[in-house]
């Protein structure tokens, strides 16, 4: 158990800047989930903290013990740092099977044999790999490796667990069980995890607080999830954590308009003064009508995806996406087809400088 | 903020000059005075004197000698290759899978002991086969005389043909049958198909295996040097040998070695760039990874003449002089005929427990062959672990120099060797057993690069973080993860070394002292002095060493992916 603080770290490959000047504090046995795209830095983030990598300026902290720092250059090496890591390729070890690849950072630790055999097992059981210690790798699925790398880590009850990734390269329904498997152990031992991907489904569901990391290795907002989904810093991050619909906005007096149009702008009020804005919403803050008040919009694409209907509506010449729940289009005569006028309203709008919409047309 | 270099001394630094350091000495610096020696003449540059050592009648007529004897084995091993390959994996041949390793079998034995064998059978006056036609059937002269280029190219054809076999049956066995069935339902015939499918598919498994053999005949010395020099065919390894044997090492000679040496270079180099080339370019995805069952052509009538024609084949190629080594070797004197009051056992005894000079040779192939897959077995991991999975910069070089002996014929390292380790540095080596141990170190580095990488690539890097991660030292992680995975690499690099070692001509004949000759430089100057019966018996004892060995090896692979 233990918190991580990280402070002013930076970091470069060949004279290219990876992190700079970075801080970041995770709190004892939460479960933190670093988001960004690929590529942002976050893995490096992660082998920094592993040790696998030196920082070339600031200092790491685990569970108050100095880890590294770059000012003094004191390292303590990865085998030092008591923690457990999940590789996103797994990293199981191909000659030795189940149970030794489990128990060799027991082995390492000097564990006499049979608190060794039992830890293990039940570190196999916890993973639901019961029965199967005596397999070689090769003879695993993805997602029994996957457990085994897990159990690994785990084995040994480290203070801190590092997860890059570790679901990549698993289906769809696996993904979705190891996550609530991994969120449920977490739980259980009350360990501090750090979980690094770029999938946003998986952030919001697993994480205690998330930290959006931009494409510069740059933190944008830390937070808990809901928090982050409901008041995002920038649009960067809004646009991170789901598909984001942004209408230009122009403000003339009092009154609001969309984008070089006489149409009014119907709805929410802004809360920041510009005069050039952007509303940024999600698809499923759309709700369509055939009549009454809203945004006049033509529907130019219709797709029934059975739970819902996806639709991609024309708003004064910006596309903005809707998604409507099927039984409520079905309910109230909402199932337009390519072509129909229908009207908008927009339930909850994040307002943005309008200069966001500068660089490209949503 | 600019970068701050930190570069401190450390261990990857350390292993990293350890490893290029090993590479200058074994391999950079014999190189670079052969390429010294032949364009460095008192003191400047000089490639006019190159120019004039090139057209002088000796080294010209043993440059073309070169070239016709190399051609002409790459055609015929080409077409012999080619046509087996297809027979074996294409048609209704009985006993396919048998006669396929059968074909095989040409690759263990040496190449030289085969001449040695064809000597014995077809010299013009005391060849076996001759003598039989002269004296039993009355002919006036040989019915075919094994001192000409003719005689050469046949007897180092059957020995390089399966260059091109294990090529084009491969890639005959790799590739997709259902290219030809769609050419077949276009409503293509079976020639058709052949001509235009089939043939281009294989062209770069064909010209590859064929530039292969063209590299190992340009730098062949043995069957040459057993079956040419008695008639003046000089190649230019033999003329390497000539120059620095007989001349006692006058500078005159040593230079046209090193000239002749640097075309030899130039050339194996040019030949592996094409095939480089060949093969990159050839390298459609039509001929997958995985084996496929082919359409087989129905041979009909001629099924069982072709099965004869095989079984000819191996057994003139194979049992044929295999059995000629052996006779030869049990006879009392060369040239008895092979009647049971003829033969003995007393030459084996001789050899094995009697003669300092073949149990020396035997002991002296057996511990350098030993001692050099050793040494070169763990430097090789040491240097692949470096160029594999170390970030430092350079590792290029070592990359290069460890690959380079690749393209250097046996011929130009142990020049190179000559050049470097005879007292011009202030250590002599020459006349001992250490100067060949160096030769093999190098001329077989290449080998193990090869098989070490190829399984270190294998150990992705998070497998040892993750052992790190689990509180492994890095000297831990080494020995429970980077060992164990890479043991077969270094199993297979043992062998790839061993074997060819034991078995070794071109190098140690150009090196070897009154005491240090290998069972090839025994066997080949016990011939040279007309011990013939000797020799044979010295050639069969290595005939069943190579045999015994290779064996060992199918065991210990096939026992490693049993496990």
């Amino acid at each position: 158990m233990a918190n991580v603080r990280i402070e002013g770290v930076a970091k470069q490959y060949a004279g290219r800047k990876i992190l700079s000047g970075l801080s970041l504090e995770l709190n004892d046995g939460e479960c933190f989930t670093l988001l960004g795209p690929s590529g942002c830095g976050k893995t490096v983030l992660l082998r920094l903290i592993a040790g696998f990598e030196t920082p070339d300026s600031g200092s790491i902290a685990i569970g108050g013990e100095v880890v590294a720092n770059a000012a003094t250059g004191h390292m303590l090496p990865p085998d030092k740092r008591g923690l457990g890591v999940v590789f996103q390729d797994y990293a199981v070890w191909p000659h030795m099977n189940v149970f030794d690849n489990i128990s060799y950072p027991l082995k390492l630790a000097g564990t006499a044999a049979k608190s060794l055999r039992e830890r293990t097992l039940r570190a196999v059981d916890l993973v639901g790999l019961s029965g199967l210690d005596a397999r070689l790798p090769s003879q695993l699925s993805g997602g029994q490796q996957q457990r085994v790398a897990l159990a690994r880590a785990l084995v040994s009850e480290p203070r801190l667990l590092l997860l890059d990734e570790p679901l990549n390269n698993l289906d769809a329904n696996l993904r979705e069980e190891m996550r609530f498997e991994i969120k449920a152990l977490q739980r259980q031992l009350g360990i501090t995890i750090l979980y690094v991907t770029h999938d946003q489904e998986i952030a919001l569901a697993i994480a205690d607080r998330i930290a959006v990391m931009d494409a510069n290795g740059a933190l944008r907002q830390i937070g808990v999830p809901e928090a982050l989904y409901e008041k995002p810093a920038d649009d960067f991050v809004f646009r991170f954590l789901g598909i984001a619909s942004f209408l230009p906005v122009r403000r003339d007096g009092e009154a609001l308009y969309i984008g070089g149009s006489s149409a009014k702008w119907v709805g929410q009020a802004p809360d920041i003064p510009d005069a050039r804005l952007a509303a940024g919403f999600r698809p499923s803050d759309v709700m369509l009508a055939r009549g009454g008040e809203g945004l006049p919009g033509i529907v130019r694409r219709a797709s029934f995806l059975g739970a819902q209907v996806d639709y991609l509506i024309d708003i004064a010449g910006t596309l903005i996406r809707a998604a409507l729940p099927s039984h409520e289009c079905l309910a109230r005569n909402l199932l337009f087809v390519e072509g129909d006028h229908c009207l908008a309203r927009i339930a909850s709008v994040q307002w943005f400088a309008g200069d966001i919409l500068a660089a490209e047309k949503v | 903020m600019n970068a701050r270099a930190q570069s401190r001394f450390g261990t990857p630094e350390l292993l990293f000059g350890l490893s290029v350091a090993v590479l200058v000495i074994v391999v950079g610096v014999p190189m670079l005075l052969i390429f010294f020696n032949a364009f460095w003449v008192d003191g400047h540059f000089n490639v006019a004197d190159v120019i004039t050592v090139l057209r002088h009648p000796e080294t010209y007529k043993a440059l073309l000698n070169s070239l016709i004897l190399s051609v002409g084995v790459t055609i015929t091993g080409t077409i012999v290759g080619t046509f087996f390959a297809w027979l074996v994996t294409r048609t209704d041949l009985p006993f396919k899978k048998t006669m396929k390793l059968l074909f095989l079998v040409p690759f263990m034995l040496p190449a030289f002991i085969g001449a040695l064998a064809w000597k014995m059978l077809l010299s013009p006056r005391a060849g076996y086969i001759n003598r039989v036609f002269m004296d039993v059937f009355g002919f006036d002269g040989p019915v075919f005389n094994i001192y000409t280029y003719a005689g050469i190219i046949l007897v180092e054809t059957m020995y390089l043909f399966p260059f091109v076999f294990i090529q084009v049956s491969g890639a005959l066995e790799r590739m997709d049958p259902t290219l030809e069935e769609s050419a077949r339902i276009s409503g293509a015939d079976l020639f058709t198909i052949t001509r235009k499918i089939t043939i281009p598919l294989v062209m770069p498994s064909i010209l590859s295996g064929s530039l292969l053999i063209m590299l190992y005949s340009m730098a062949h010395f043995g069957t040459v040097a057993v079956l040419g020099v008695e008639t003046g065919i000089y190649n230019i390894p033999t003329l390497i040998y000539e120059k620095i044997h007989q001349s006692a090492g006058s500078f005159a000679s040593i230079r046209t070695a090193t000239v002749l040496a640097t075309v030899l270079v130039i050339t194996a180099a040019l030949i592996l760039w094409l095939q480089n080339r060949i093969l990159s370019k050839g390298r459609y995805q039509i001929i997958a990874g995985k084996s496929f069952r082919p359409t087989e052509l129905k041979l009909r009538g001629l099924r069982i003449p072709l099965l004869l024609l095989c079984i000819a084949y191996i057994g003139f190629t194979i049992v044929l002089p295999t059995t000629t080594i052996f006779l030869v070797g049990g006879l009392k004197t060369y040239g008895l005929p092979f009647t049971a009051e003829n033969m003995t056992w007393s030459n084996y005894n001789h050899i094995l427990f009697e003669w300092d000079l073949t149990r020396g040779a035997i002991w002296n192939s057996i511990s350098l062959g030993l001692s050099a897959a050793l040494i070169t077995m763990f430097a090789g991991v040491v240097i692949s672990y470096v160029i594999v999975k170390m970030k430092v910069r350079g590792k290029g070089i070592l990359e290069f120099l460890g690959m380079l002996p690749f393209s250097v014929p046996g011929s130009v390292i142990a020049l190179g060797v000559i050049l470097a380790w005879s007292g011009k540095f202030g250590i002599n080596l020459y006349n001992t057993v250490w100067i060949i141990l160096v030769a093999y170190i190098a001329r077989y580095m290449a080998f193990s690069l090869k098989a070490n990488s190829a399984a270190l690539e294998q150990v992705h890097d998070s497998l040892v973080e993750a052992a790190r991660a689990s509180g492994a030292t890095m000297a831990q992680a080494l020995r429970d993860i980077v060992v164990p995975l890479v043991r077969p690499g270094m199993v297979a690099a043992f062998f790839l070394i061993f074997l060819p070692a034991l078995r070794e001509l071109t190098v140690s004949v150009l090196l070897y002292g009154p005491t240090t000759r290998t069972i090839g430089v025994a066997i080949y100057t016990l011939n040279e002095d007309g011990e013939t019966v000797y020799s044979a018996a010295l050639a069969g004892i290595a005939l069943i060493i190579i045999v015994l060995g290779e064996l060992l090896i199918k065991r210990l692979v096939s026992g490693k992916n049993g496990a």
